[in-house]
């Protein structure tokens, strides 16, 4: 059996990371990709958040390959027969650090491949790993396309659907309750267009949110981001919601309605779709985290179950990148003292502790049971759309005075509602 | 440009490699299983229907590959799998 010091299982952003930082040290590392090319299975929304981890990767951000740095944030209430828009722009956001930027899995990645590859790592493209080779309750290797490649340490960086985890006995099976599903097109819209249309100087991109009406009051929302020569429009929603909860839809109509609303008829008006993608999300967060390391195995990224939604912030792409990071550094300090077994990689847990991941998930820890409150994507966007309604309508007779107006909404259960709300908020 | 474009001629858009063999199938005995018809619902690709007979078939081209159906129904109704590598779908944006 061939032997590698290090085989990685999936080349999207936390195997890569890995592969990049183990490569630099000098570790002999082998990726395995199941797609024809790293990025080729890949779906995000996306935006990346490059601040947490400018650090990890000091020599990568300048040539990276990313669409637009978002300045313009926009985030609607859509009820059925109208919006409430909140926008906000700020000097914050923009800046040579901007706070975001829109994305392309397929070129990132990619990309990302190809400065791995310069530090070392090999990549085999077109090989799905089939199963993992435990010997004594320890991972010492993995079994691809009729050959059986050896390692020290194997990481689980395979996505969403933890499969390698679940073999490995890291994570039990996936509830539907913890996990969204994202779909979207890609709509090839002209620069010049894309940039009047958003009113975005040069380079600069929009990204607007949508919650409400757009999934049927279901968990999630919809999402447009600008790219340089295209949009990605899309809807993300709660898999148990879809199973779940009234009124039963199937997915793909939500898009299709979604694109039939005035609010964006006129903002992808001329452009072609030129893809259609999707794939799950995992969102629920640190209690249902399962193992990350065990003899022999690590796990980073989405297959760690590193991803959360807190409503304006769908974040995952940065703490892929961060895990396969300190995966790769966790690996390095067991190769000191030749101890791979979990007591040896149990170093990643505490360096992922230490670390903005770790952090972030405690501090949103009840962010999946607060969000998960039908009011807020039911009831609210349609109660703030009818006070919009009257508090703007001037009739042809007698206008009503305000106060009344608004009681007949904000009755004393509407607004005891919303203080429950409020309460709820104060978790998160 | 208003107008909805059909579900096949969106996935007509994508790449797709041909499978040896189809990588998800619903185990024998399991179409009218009650969990398979969450499955019907959470598709992207709208693979999955209901016949007459009340059981759920699965027309597996055009599948993105996400993984929904797995997470909502579970693996006592479906044999899931990833395709083989280097076949089905291929991202070219993502
Ligand atoms: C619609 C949508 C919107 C999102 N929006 C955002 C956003 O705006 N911002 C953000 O930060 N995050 C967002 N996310 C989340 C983010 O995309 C993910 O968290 C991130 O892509 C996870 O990266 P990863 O490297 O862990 O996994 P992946 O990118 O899924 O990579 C896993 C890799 O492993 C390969 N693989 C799997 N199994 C095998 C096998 N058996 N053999 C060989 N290879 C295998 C796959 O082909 C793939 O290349 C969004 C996700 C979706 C779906
Ligand atoms: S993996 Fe996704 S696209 Fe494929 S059949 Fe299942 S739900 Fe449909």
């Amino acid at each position: 059996m061939e032997k590698f010091d290090v085989i990685v299982i999936g080349a999207g952003l936390a195997g890569l990371a890995a592969a990049y930082t183990l490569a630099e040290a000098g570790a002999e590392v082998l990726v395995l990709e199941k797609g024809d090319y790293p990025g080729a299975k890949n779906v995000t929304g996306g935006r990346i958040y490059l601040n947490p981890v400018r650090d990890l990767f000091p020599a990568l951000w300048e040539k990276a390959p990313v669409e637009r740095p978002i300045v313009h944030e926009q985030v609607a209430l859509m009820a059925r027969d109208r919006s409430l828009t909140v926008s906000y722009t700020g000097d914050e956001l923009k800046g040579p650090e901007a706070n975001s930027y829109s994305i392309l899995r397929a070129k990132f990645d990619r990309w990302l491949a190809q400065q791995a590859e310069k530090k070392g790592a090999m990549i085999i493209n077109k090989t799905r790993v089939d199963e993992l080779i435990i010997e004594d309750g320890k991972v010492i290797g993995v079994r691809a396309g009729g050959d059986e490649l050896g390692a020290d340490v194997v990481i689980a960086a395979d996505g969403v659907l933890a499969l390698t985890s679940q073999l490995a006995g890291l994570r039990g099976p996936l509830d539907p309750k913890h996990f969204a599903v994202g779909f979207k097109e890609i709509i090839e819209l002209d620069r010049g267009i894309i940039e009047d249309r958003f009113g975005l100087e040069g380079d600069e991109g929009a990204a607007r949110l949508f919650m409400g009406e757009v999934t049927r009051g279901k968990f999630g929302g919809g999402f447009l981001y600008t790219n340089k020569a295209s949009l990605s429009l899309g809807i993300v929603v709660g898999v148990h919601d879809l199973t779940d909860r009234a009124p039963a839809v199937q997915a793909p109509a939500l898009l299709d309605e979604f694109k039939l609303r005035p609010e964006i008829v006129k903002l992808i008006s001329g452009g072609q779709t030129v893809e259609y993608s999707a794939h799950l999300i995992p969102e629920g967060g640190l209690k249902t985290m399962g193992r990350l390391y065990g003899d022999g195995i690590l796990a980073a990224g989405d297959a760690a179950g590193l991803a959360m939604n807190i409503g304006v912030t769908v974040r995952g792409m940065e703490y892929a990148l961060a895990s396969g990071y300190y995966a790769a550094q966790a690996v390095l300090k067991a190769r000191e003292s030749g101890d791979f077994s979990a007591e040896g990689l149990k170093v990643y847990q505490q360096l992922l502790n230490d670390s903005f991941v770790m952090k972030d998930f405690q501090s949103f820890r009840d962010a999946p049971q607060v969000l998960d409150y039908p009011p807020l994507f039911e009831h609210l966007p349609e109660l703030a759309g009818s006070i919009m309604k009257d508090l703007y309508a001037v009739p042809a007779g007698p206008k009503e005075r305000i106060y009344p107006s608004l009681r007949r909404y904000l009755t004393v259960k509407e607004i005891w509602d919303l203080i429950k709300l409020g309460r709820r908020m104060m978790k998160i | 440009m208003s107008e909805i474009m059909n579900l096949k001629a969106k996935l007509g858009l994508d790449v797709f490699k041909p499978y040896a063999e189809p990588h998800i199938t619903i185990k024998a005995g399991m179409e009218k299983h009650h969990l398979l018809k969450r499955a019907v619902l959470v598709c992207p690709a709208g693979l999955y229907s209901e016949n007459a007979g009340g059981e759920v078939e699965l027309s597996i081209d055009g599948c993105l590959e996400c993984g929904t159906c797995l997470v909502a129904c579970g693996s006592e109704v479906l044999e899931w799998h990833y395709p083989q590598g280097g076949s089905g779908v291929q991202f070219r944006f993502g």
